[in-house]
């Protein structure tokens, strides 16, 4: 390589950088190591720092079982491509499973219609905003504290932009459920949207039809969010809702770190031409056959840019497929018993912790604690990662954490956690005001 | 076929002014040209529209179109009918599938329009 850059020796090939700068020494790095010992160095370390602990974190990213069969399938081939073919003389495997997905998300829902997948559940509500802005002519929005709030910092980001009035409206302080007084002041001729999600931020299961009748008087569609899936499997279908935005990554689509996930869109049929993303339908192809293609295309900026319903021109379509296969596994009784499994684990955890609020929950929840984060870090010490403290997105709920528990909590973890919270004690003050 | 009291556009509308109220529709040509119309995007009442700016579009299985107003003024009426039946534009554009009613506020503007027999050379010429 020298003799091809024209030089002598490495010494010359970095003469022109002054004397002062340069290193006089050799690296202190340790001789090189096998592929076999580097994979063994990374066994050991994950052994010693990460293996063998219990987690309740929720908060939008759940701890679920993902079914081999998942990667099975979504590592095949024909799925796994770099991009996602559309072409329906060569991708009705492809849009095949897109059009499962959409029919299965319609079941879930009690919607109409679904796209093909938004790119994961926190920028599936912006365009559920824009997507009411446009349904209903008019530009403000209202969205609920008990929202995820990192959903509604992506909605802010989104609404600043597309000059979207964005307010919000609080929650009841001793249920924990929407605080529907606040919204009836807020509300008003120009919302053209009300945002709720349900299970809330909190576990909550939240008051759908009351926040869209209040909504529909005043001419404005409700939009509910849903972060975890798996209560769709217990929970009546939000029929109330004109948009439902949500986060399938309790479907098997691993934590990750925070992604990639999936979102979705559905949304009734009225509202259709007002959506934003892929949509796959069913057709006949020239012999008669039942064929599958993409439809209502020109909702998409690759027809018409400018008059183009969002810049989603795209789906998650790999990682969407892994919902396909995890919703097909199941199937809806096994959901169904999935979603029980994880009500029944969270409610006997709840069963020993002060609650802070009074509002029915699915598998998550808010306790009381003096001191998250020492609670937090006494249970690490018995290999339980805590719940999320609440005070980081909250400041008055510094002294309450999230909690959750899915079908993969143990009941052996959930008794630990239990004494560790008896041991640190309740907060002295009243919680409900 | 062009009625001798509309006036036209070279972007295939149509517009029949009456006591300072303007009727716009599409020409049966763009109808044909269109195919089968299967959604109208209409403007609401009371919106603003420009000669020569966009007010709506027509979408057929073939393509999306923009309809251009012939006229500047208000929207004071939408004719509804077309969203339930978009198809009624296939069958009579020039009468029951008329698309809105605008409140003219620059009535001078209809004297850059072509008559029945300009647009139907026009026509004539496109083909």
């Amino acid at each position: 390589m020298l003799e091809a850059c024209g030089v002598a020796s490495a010494e010359e090939l970095f003469s022109h950088l002054p004397d002062e700068v340069r290193l006089k020494r050799p690296l202190d790095l340790p001789a090189g190591i096998s592929e076999y010992e580097i994979v063994q160095y990374f066994r050991d370390c994950g052994a010693a720092s990460a293996a063998g602990y219990t987690g309740f974190l929720g908060a939008g990213v759940y701890a679920h079982y993902r079914p081999v069969l998942v990667d099975t399938v979504v590592s095949r081939g024909e799925y796994l491509t770099s991009y996602t073919p559309y072409q329906a003389e060569i991708s009705q495997g492809t849009l095949t499973t897109i059009f499962e997905f959409q029919s299965m998300i319609c079941q879930l829902t009690g919607m109409d219609v679904a796209n093909a997948s938004m790119y994961d559940g926190s920028t599936a509500v912006p365009e559920a905003a824009m997507m009411a802005a446009r349904a209903t002519g008019r530009g403000g929005v209202l969205v609920a504290r008990s929202v995820h709030p990192e959903y509604r910092e992506v909605l802010a980001t989104y609404a600043r932009y597309q000059g979207m009035p964005l307010a919000e409206f609080g929650y009841h302080p001793e249920t924990g459920a929407l605080d529907l007084e606040d919204l009836e002041r807020q509300i008003n001729d120009l919302t053209a949207a009300v945002i709720i999600q349900s299970p809330n931020f909190f576990g909550v299961v939240d008051q759908v039809r009351a926040a869209a009748e209040i909504a529909h008087r005043r001419g404005a569609l409700l939009i509910v969010v849903f972060t975890e899936a798996v209560s769709l499997g217990i929970l009546e279908p939000s029929a109330a809702a004109d948009i439902v935005a949500g986060e399938l990554q309790s479907f098997a689509i691993s934590p990750s770190y925070g992604g990639p996930f999936a979102g979705i869109i559905a949304t009734r049929e009225k509202f259709i031409r007002q959506m934003p993303g892929r949509l796959v339908g069913e057709t006949k192809d020239s012999r008669g056959n039942r064929a599958f293609c993409l439809t209502l295309s020109t909702r998409e900026q690759h027809i018409r840019r400018e008059k183009a319903t969002s810049n989603i021109c795209t789906n998650q379509a790999l990682i969407a497929l892994m919902a396909t296969v995890f919703m097909t596994v199941y199937g809806k009784q096994g959901l169904r018993e999935l979603a029980e499994q994880n009500l029944a684990k969270a409610h006997y955890l709840a069963g020993k912790l002060p609650l802070r609020f009074s509002g029915p929950f699915f598998n998550e929840f808010v306790a009381r604690v003096e001191d998250p984060d020492g609670l937090n870090k006494a249970l690490l010490k018995k290999k339980i990662i805590g719940g999320l403290p609440l005070g980081r997105f909250y400041p008055e709920l510094k002294d309450a954490m999230l909690l959750c528990a899915t079908e993969m909590a143990p009941r052996k973890e959930m008794d630990v956690l239990a004494e560790v919270f008896s041991s640190a004690g309740v907060p002295s003050r009243l919680v409900f005001s | 076929m062009y009625p001798e009291n509309f006036r036209y556009t070279k972007e295939h509308e149509w517009v029949l002014v009456e006591a300072g109220i303007g009727t716009i529709g599409i020409t049966d040509h763009a109808q044909q040209e269109l195919g089968d119309i299967v959604y109208v995007d209409l403007p609401k009442v009371g919106a603003a529209v420009d000669q020569g700016k966009s007010l709506g579009s027509v979408e057929s299985v073939k393509a999306v179109s923009d309809v251009y107003s012939p006229v500047s003024g208000e929207v004071i009426e939408v004719n509804h009918a077309l969203s339930e039946a978009p198809e009624k534009l296939n069958q009579d554009p020039h009468g029951d599938a008329w698309l809105v009613k605008v409140r003219l506020t620059a009535p001078g503007e209809i004297s850059n329009l072509l008559s029945a027999a300009e647009y139907q050379s026009y026509i004539g010429a496109e083909k």
